[in-house]
C-alpha cells in the first residue's frame, strides 16, 4: 500500500466514526494532476494533463469543507451545485457526482477542461483562502473533469419532450449552439444547428488544440445532439448561403439563436505584417487542429509554415496554445512576446506553467515594433521594443510605457499575432435591424434577446473575446428566453 | 429540401457532379448540385470546395454560372494543385464532400456607360457572369480575351453572344491578335469618350498590368482576387492584402476591390507561401495516382 492509499484508508476510517474535522481536511496534500513529461509530450498532440486516478480524485474531494455558504458555486458562471458534487466524490458516490453536474453543465467534460476554474469556482474557494493561495483551492476543475470522463462510454442520451412544432435554428455549432440546440430539443422543439465550417464543434474544433482537449471528447458532444434528433448542418454560411430573415421569413423558423463566436482577427498595423510567415492565431490554430496541418504529406493536404523560430505575440490562452502547437509541429525556439509582465498575462496559469515546462521562453515587457522579411518577403526577424509599467489604465491593468531606444531585433522565420478578434460583419451587414454596438458586436437584453423579435445571441458575437463557460451560461439564459417566446408565438 | 418536417439526422448537402468537360489540357468546367448556392449566388462570389471531408485543403473558386431552376453551380478551375487535380479526376456522377457559399461580396453592378472587361486565362470564368450582368443592365460592353495559345483560350463564343465589341489576343499569335491584353485596352482607354470602368480577372500579373495601363488614363478599374484562404468568411486572415496601403481580407472585404489601390507584387509573394509544399502534394497524388492506373 502507497502513501495515497494509507491516506484514504485512514480518511475513510475517521470519515466512518464520526466525520471528518477541517483540520483533517486542510491535512489532506492538494493532488497533482498526472501529466505526460514535458519532453515527451512537446513531440506529440495527445493529451496534456492524463487525469486523476480514482484514488486521487476522492482525496481531493475530501479537501473540501462543504461549506454552508458553498462560495464556490457563486463563482460558477452557470451555477453547477459544486458542494454537492464534490460532496458525492468524497462518498465514493461518482455517478451522483456527474447528475448533479449535468443539472446545470451540458459539457462538463469539455469544461473540466477548458474552463479558468482559477478565477471562478476555485478563486472563491474557502480552502484556498485559508492557505492564501488559490493554487492549494479544492481542484474543482479535475474533479469535474474526472466524474465526466467516467461518462465516456455509456452514451446516455437527454430525455426529449413530445414534438411541439416549433423550429428553431442555431447559427454556429460551438458551446453556446450545443447548449442552446440540447436545451430547446430537451422541451421538444424541432433544432436545426448550422455550421459554416465542414465539420460541427466551433472552436472546440478549430481553436482549441488536441493536446488541451481531445477532439473525440467533442465529437461525442456531437453525436448526443444528432442522437437526440437535432439536425446540423454544415458549410452553410448564415448571411452568404442563407440570411436571418430567409430562415425566419421563408423557411419556416419561429426563432434563431446566434452563436457565431468571434470571428475577424485582429492584426497590430505595424509594417510587415502581411510578409510570408506572419499568422493570425486563428489561422495557424486553424490549419493546425481542424486541417490537420501536422498530418502534413502523411494523409492531410493543409500545409503550414515549416518553422525553426517562432514568435507569439499576446498573453491569452491562445497565444499558449498555438506557442505549444508551434513547437509540436517542430519549432526549436518560440517566444511569447507580451507588453505587460507576468501577472496582467490574461492566460491560465495552468497553460502559462505547461508553455514554460515546455520550454517556451518568454519576452515580457515587450512588444513588435516591425515585421521584417528577406527578399522573398518571407519573415526573417521582428524588432521589439521594450516596455515599463506605468499607472494602471481603464482595465486596471497598470498600462505599459515605450522605453525609448529599446530596439532590438529578434530573429525568427514565424509571426503568430494573438491579440484577439473582433466582431465578424457578416450577419450584422445582411440582417437589416438588427443593433450592434459600436464595436459591431450584437446588443442583447438580460434574456439574450437582440433588437428583433425571435432573434436571440450569446457568447463571443455578444461579449467579445470570452470562454466556453460564458458561452455556455448565455446558451442557458437564451434557450429558456427562447422556450418563453415560443410559448406566447402563435 | 433540406428543411423538412421529418426527423432527419446529420444532414448532408449533396454536391454531385452533374456535368463534367475538359475545356483544354489543364482546364475543366463541371456543373454541380449545390441549389442553396445556385439560388444564393450573385456574379462575383465565390465558394470554398474542400473534396473529401477531413484531409483535404479548403480551396476558393469564384462561381462561373448557376441554373437556379435545376439547382447547379459551374465551376471551371485549373488543375494546378492537389485538390484541383483531385476535381480533375472525378466523373460526372461523383461528389465532392463539402461546398460552402456563395461567399464575398457581389460585384457592384449598374448603369455606368460603356464597361470594358478584360479576362486573362482561366479568369474569363469568373468574368463571365460580371460581363453579363453588365449588359443585363445596359452598359456597353467590350471585351478582351486572352491566354498563351489558342488551346488555353476559353468561352470565347459565350463572350461574343453578349459582347458588343470583342478583342482576342494570343502571346503566341495562333488565335486573335499576337499581343497581350493591355496592348488593346490602352487603345480602348485612349478613345473617346473612354469607357467609364474596366473589370479585370486573370494572373495577378496581368491585372497589375492592367492596372498600370489604366491608371494614368484615369479609367476605374475593378479587380478580382484570388488569394489563399481557409474558411472564406473573415475567420483566419491568411487571405489579406494591402489595399491603399491598409490590411483588407479578400473573402469579406472582397474579393473586388480598385485595382489602382491593391499592393499586387506583396499578393504575389503571398501566393507563393506554400508553392513547394503544394507541389510535393501534387506529385505524391500523381504518383499514387499513376500506381492505381487512373
Amino acid at each position: 500500500m502507497n502513501e495515497s492509499e494509507k491516506l484514504l484508508q485512514e480518511m475513510l476510517e475517521k470519515q466512518k466514526n464520526g466525520g471528518l474535522k477541517p483540520a483533517d481536511r486542510y491535512a489532506i496534500p492538494s493532488q497533482d494532476m498526472p501529466a505526460q513529461d514535458p519532453g515527451v509530450r512537446k513531440g506529440n498532440i495527445s493529451e496534456v494533463a492524463t487525469g486523476y486516478s480514482s484514488l486521487q480524485a476522492r482525496l481531493e474531494a475530501m479537501r473540501c469543507l462543504q461549506c454552508k455558504t458553498a462560495p464556490c458555486m457563486e463563482g460558477c458562471p452557470v451555477k453547477i451545485r459544486i458542494r454537492d458534487f464534490v460532496t458525492a466524490i468524497a462518498q465514493g458516490d461518482d455517478v451522483k457526482a456527474l447528475a448533479v453536474i449535468k443539472e446545470n453543465s451540458l459539457l462538463p467534460a469539455v469544461c473540466g477542461r477548458v474552463c479558468p476554474q482559477e478565477v471562478q469556482c476555485q478563486e472563491t474557494c474557502t480552502v484556498g483562502k485559508k492557505f492564501k493561495d488559490v493554487e492549494k483551492s479544492v481542484s474543482i476543475g479535475r474533479l469535474e473533469r474526472y466524474v465526466a470522463d467516467l461518462d465516456q462510454e455509456s452514451n446516455s442520451i437527454p430525455q426529449v419532450a413530445a414534438p411541439t412544432g416549433k423550429k428553431v435554428a442555431v447559427i454556429g455549432s460551438g458551446p453556446g449552439g450545443i447548449v442552446v440546440a440540447t436545451d430547446l430539443r430537451r422541451m421538444g422543439h424541432d433544432v436545426t444547428v448550422f455550421e459554416a465550417f465542414h465539420k460541427p464543434g466551433g472552436v472546440m474544433v478549430y481553436g482549441i488544440p488536441e493536446f488541451r482537449l481531445p477532439k473525440a471528447i467533442v465529437q461525442r458532444e456531437i453525436d448526443v445532439l444528432t442522437k437526440m434528433g437535432v439536425k446540423i448542418v454544415c458549410n452553410f454560411v448564415v448571411g452568404r448561403t442563407r440570411t436571418v430573415g430567409e430562415l425566419m421569413n421563408e423557411d419556416g423558423f419561429d426563432a434563431v439563436y446566434i452563436g457565431v463566436g468571434a470571428g475577424l482577427p485582429n492584426f497590430m498595423n505595424i509594417a510587415g505584417e502581411s510578409l510570408i510567415g506572419v499568422y493570425s492565431a486563428n489561422e495557424y490554430l486553424t490549419r493546425a487542429n481542424l486541417m490537420n496541418a501536422y498530418k502534413f504529406g502523411k494523409g492531410s493536404d493543409t500545409p503550414i509554415a515549416q518553422s525553426k523560430r517562432v514568435a507569439v505575440v499576446g498573453g491569452g490562452n491562445v497565444a499558449m496554445d498555438a506557442a505549444r502547437t508551434a513547437l509540436r509541429l517542430g519549432a526549436e525556439k518560440v517566444f511569447i512576446v507580451y507588453r505587460r509582465s507576468e501577472k496582467e498575462m490574461p492566460a491560465r496559469v495552468e497553460e502559462l506553467h505547461h508553455a514554460k515546462e515546455e520550454g517556451v521562453e518568454f519576452c515580457l515587457l515587450q512588444n513588435p515594433k516591425r515585421v521584417i522579411g528577406d527578399e522573398n518577403s518571407r519573415v526573417q526577424a521582428i524588432e521589439i521594443l521594450k516596455y515599463e509599467l506605468g499607472e494602471p489604465d481603464a482595465s486596471g491593468r497598470r498600462k505599459p510605457v515605450v522605453i525609448p531606444g529599446s530596439e532590438f531585433i529578434l530573429p525568427v522565420d514565424t509571426v503568430i499575432i494573438a491579440i484577439g478578434n473582433g466582431a465578424n460583419p457578416l450577419i450584422g451587414q445582411t440582417t437589416p435591424g438588427l443593433a450592434l454596438n459600436k464595436w459591431g458586436n450584437i446588443v442583447v437584453d438580460e434574456s439574450c434577446k437582440t433588437s428583433l423579435d425571435g432573434v436571440y445571441a450569446g457568447g463571443d458575437i455578444v461579449l467579445g473575446a470570452a470562454t466556453v463557460i460564458l458561452a455556455m451560461g448565455q446558451g442557458r439564459i437564451a434557450a429558456a428566453a427562447i422556450n418563453d417566446y415560443l410559448k406566447t408565438k402563435k | 429540401m433540406y428543411f423538412s418536417p421529418e426527423p432527419v439526422r446529420n444532414l448532408k448537402l449533396s454536391h454531385k457532379i452533374v456535368s463534367k468537360q475538359q475545356l483544354s489540357e489543364n482546364v475543366f468546367v463541371a456543373d454541380i448540385e449545390a441549389p442553396l448556392i445556385a439560388k444564393a449566388r450573385k456574379p462575383g462570389q465565390f465558394v470554398i470546395v474542400c473534396t473529401r471531408g477531413n484531409y483535404s485543403e479548403r480551396i476558393p473558386l469564384t462561381i462561373a454560372g448557376a441554373d437556379a431552376s435545376k439547382g447547379t453551380i459551374r465551376l471551371i478551375w485549373q488543375r494546378v494543385g492537389k485538390s484541383t487535380a483531385e476535381m480533375s479526376d472525378m466523373k460526372v456522377g461523383d461528389e465532392i464532400d463539402n461546398i460552402a457559399g456563395p461567399l464575398g461580396k457581389p460585384t457592384h453592378i449598374e448603369k455606368f456607360g460603356t464597361v470594358v472587361c478584360i479576362g486573362g486565362g482561366i479568369g474569363a470564368a469568373p468574368l463571365l457572369p460580371i460581363a453579363e450582368g453588365m449588359k443585363k443592365a445596359g452598359n456597353k460592353l467590350i471585351s478582351i480575351l486572352g491566354a498563351r495559345t489558342k488551346e488555353l483560350l476559353i468561352l470565347q463564343e459565350e463572350f461574343a453572344a453578349i459582347s458588343d465589341e470583342i478583342i482576342i489576343v494570343t502571346d503566341d499569335g495562333s488565335v486573335g491578335k499576337k499581343a497581350l491584353v493591355t496592348e488593346p485596352l490602352k487603345e480602348i482607354c485612349q478613345r473617346s469618350p473612354k469607357p467609364e470602368l474596366a473589370v479585370a480577372i486573370g494572373p495577378a500579373i496581368m491585372m497589375k498590368f492592367c492596372c498600370q495601363t489604366t491608371a494614368p488614363l484615369n479609367v476605374p478599374t475593378v479587380v478580382s482576387l484570388n488569394t489563399i484562404m481557409i474558411d472564406g468568411t473573415g475567420m483566419c486572415g491568411g487571405c489579406r492584402v494591402e489595399v491603399d496601403s491598409k490590411p483588407m481580407f479578400v473573402c469579406v472585404d472582397g474579393p473586388e476591390f480598385d485595382g489602382h489601390k491593391v499592393n499586387f507584387d506583396l499578393m504575389m509573394k503571398r501566393m507563393t507561401a506554400y508553392r513547394d509544399l503544394e507541389q510535393e502534394s501534387l506529385k505524391k497524388y500523381k504518383d499514387h495516382a499513376c500506381k492505381i492506373g487512373l
